[in-house]
């Protein structure tokens, strides 16, 4: 049997760490632009296609992560569509990031007082030019912290790639685990690499919280 | 292509995954809630030693993924000489979970207490327990209920990696439909779809629970 060192662990958990990175900066370009693709058909006010985002979202948050990941990597695979347990991955945290990020953009617009959207009316701006000079540069400074805020969640989420078979961190920790008979210690680090990514982003979200707070 | 019709000899097992994960989410939500009660308190009250301890507890459980919670509790601990079941693993995992994200939750809504609540308790005669029980805990829980709500149906929803220790609940139901009958994307469909009428059921009794629970508010 090879030996590990502690060093080793920390050594092949870090290099998995990167693949957890890149998914996660994946998923999180993809469901910010899939997202904004839902936000833009939830502000036409056409009520077919609010129907349609809630529908949408509602899909999204209301089963398991882990369930739309089977479904995107088994399930498309049994159905005639090839995709590697990366695309499954990138696919369903995708999906699942802008089911969230949609829902948390909306409160940021609907927060913003309807009166705004009456006066824009008045002075003769029309939907877009509203969008443009009223509503969307007070939104973004009030939903950049909960956005920050849920880059956590996304981080965390690609855990369950490992269930895949993608090989992240989590994944990494349980074939060193099957390796060298420590559970105890690769897990920990493990965690606490999750934790050295996540909670930068959970101090910065804070930060970001209070900061715009103040100046509203 | 697509054939539903061979799920129906499993209708059983999926009922059998069903019941697992219902009873663990009932049961780990009560829990969770309690954990959670209790610590929003200490953190907001207490000594400030365990205000720490608390604030360490909630940051370490909201910035590590759950299934990796799952794996050092279920695979770490026994290592150290704790012996747990999947099942006990699994309570212990979802609760302490659950706990955590529900103790910021209600720490919000402890927060939102007027002190001149609390001024108006204590001319009353009301010691510090009296106060927390009787006045500031309903009105406090009554404004971060539906928070409290998406957490629990999110941690239910979480349980599906719980498959993974080999609990048999809905995800593993699942899982062994489609190793037998090779039909993958329509069991996981059906799957899903449970899952999700299971949401929307704990927030309609969510809500129930909310209304009875809150009643003498409204009626104001």
């Amino acid at each position: 049997m090879i030996e590990f060192s502690n060093w080793d662990i920390l050594r092949n958990l870090l290099i998995a760490t990167q693949w957890t990175v890149l998914l996660s900066l994946a998923a999180f370009i993809g469901g910010t632009a899939v997202a904004l693709g839902l936000t833009a058909m939830r502000l036409t006010r056409n009520p077919v296609m609010i129907r349609i985002v809630k529908l949408y979202v509602e899909l999204f948050q209301g089963t398991p992560l882990l369930m739309q990941m089977f479904l995107c990597f088994f399930g498309l695979s049994m159905i005639g569509y090839e995709i590697s347990a990366w695309g499954a991955a990138i696919l369903s945290l995708t999906l699942f990031t802008s089911a969230f990020l949609v829902e948390i953009w909306r409160g940021c617009i609907d927060t913003l007082p309807k009166g705004q959207w009456e006066a824009s009316r008045v002075l003769g701006l029309n939907f877009l030019q509203t969008l443009r000079h009223v509503i969307l540069p007070q939104a973004t400074k009030v939903a950049f912290a909960p956005t920050v805020g849920f880059s956590v969640q996304v981080v965390k989420g690609t855990a369950l790639a490992s269930v895949i078979g993608f090989v992240e961190l989590t994944k990494a920790g349980t074939m060193l685990n099957n390796a060298t008979f420590e559970p105890f210690k690769v897990f920990a680090f493990v965690a606490l690499i999750y934790f050295a990514l996540c909670y930068p982003l959970s101090l910065c979200s804070k930060y970001l919280e209070k900061k715009y707070h103040v100046a509203r | 292509m697509l054939n539903f019709s061979d799920l129906l000899p499993y209708t059983d097992v999926f009922f059998g995954g069903l019941m697992t994960t219902i009873e663990l989410t009932l049961l780990t939500t009560v829990l969770g809630v309690v954990l959670g009660t209790t610590c929003a308190a200490v953190r907001q009250y207490g000594h400030p030693a365990s205000q720490r301890a608390v604030a360490a507890y909630v940051e370490l459980i909201r910035n590590t993924p759950f299934i990796v919670q799952l794996f050092f509790i279920f695979f770490g601990l026994p290592s150290i000489g704790l012996m747990l079941s999947p099942w006990q693993a699994s309570v212990i995992a979802l609760t302490i979970n659950l706990g955590a994200y529900s103790t910021e939750i209600i720490r919000a809504g402890l927060n939102n207490i007027p002190k001149g609540q609390w001024e108006a308790a204590k001319v009353l005669g009301m010691d510090f327990r009296q106060t927390l029980t009787r006045v500031v805990f309903t009105p406090a829980f009554e404004k971060i209920y539906p928070a409290l709500t998406s957490q629990c149906i999110i941690v239910m929803l979480g349980s599906a990696v719980l498959s993974q220790i080999s609990v048999q609940d809905l995800t593993y139901a699942a899982n062994l439909v489609q190793s037998r009958n090779f039909r993958a994307f329509e069991s996981y469909v059906v799957t899903a779809l449970m899952y999700l009428g299971l949401a929307m059921l704990m927030r309609y009794v969510f809500a129930m629970i909310g209304k009875r629970v809150f009643a003498f508010r409204e009626a104001q």
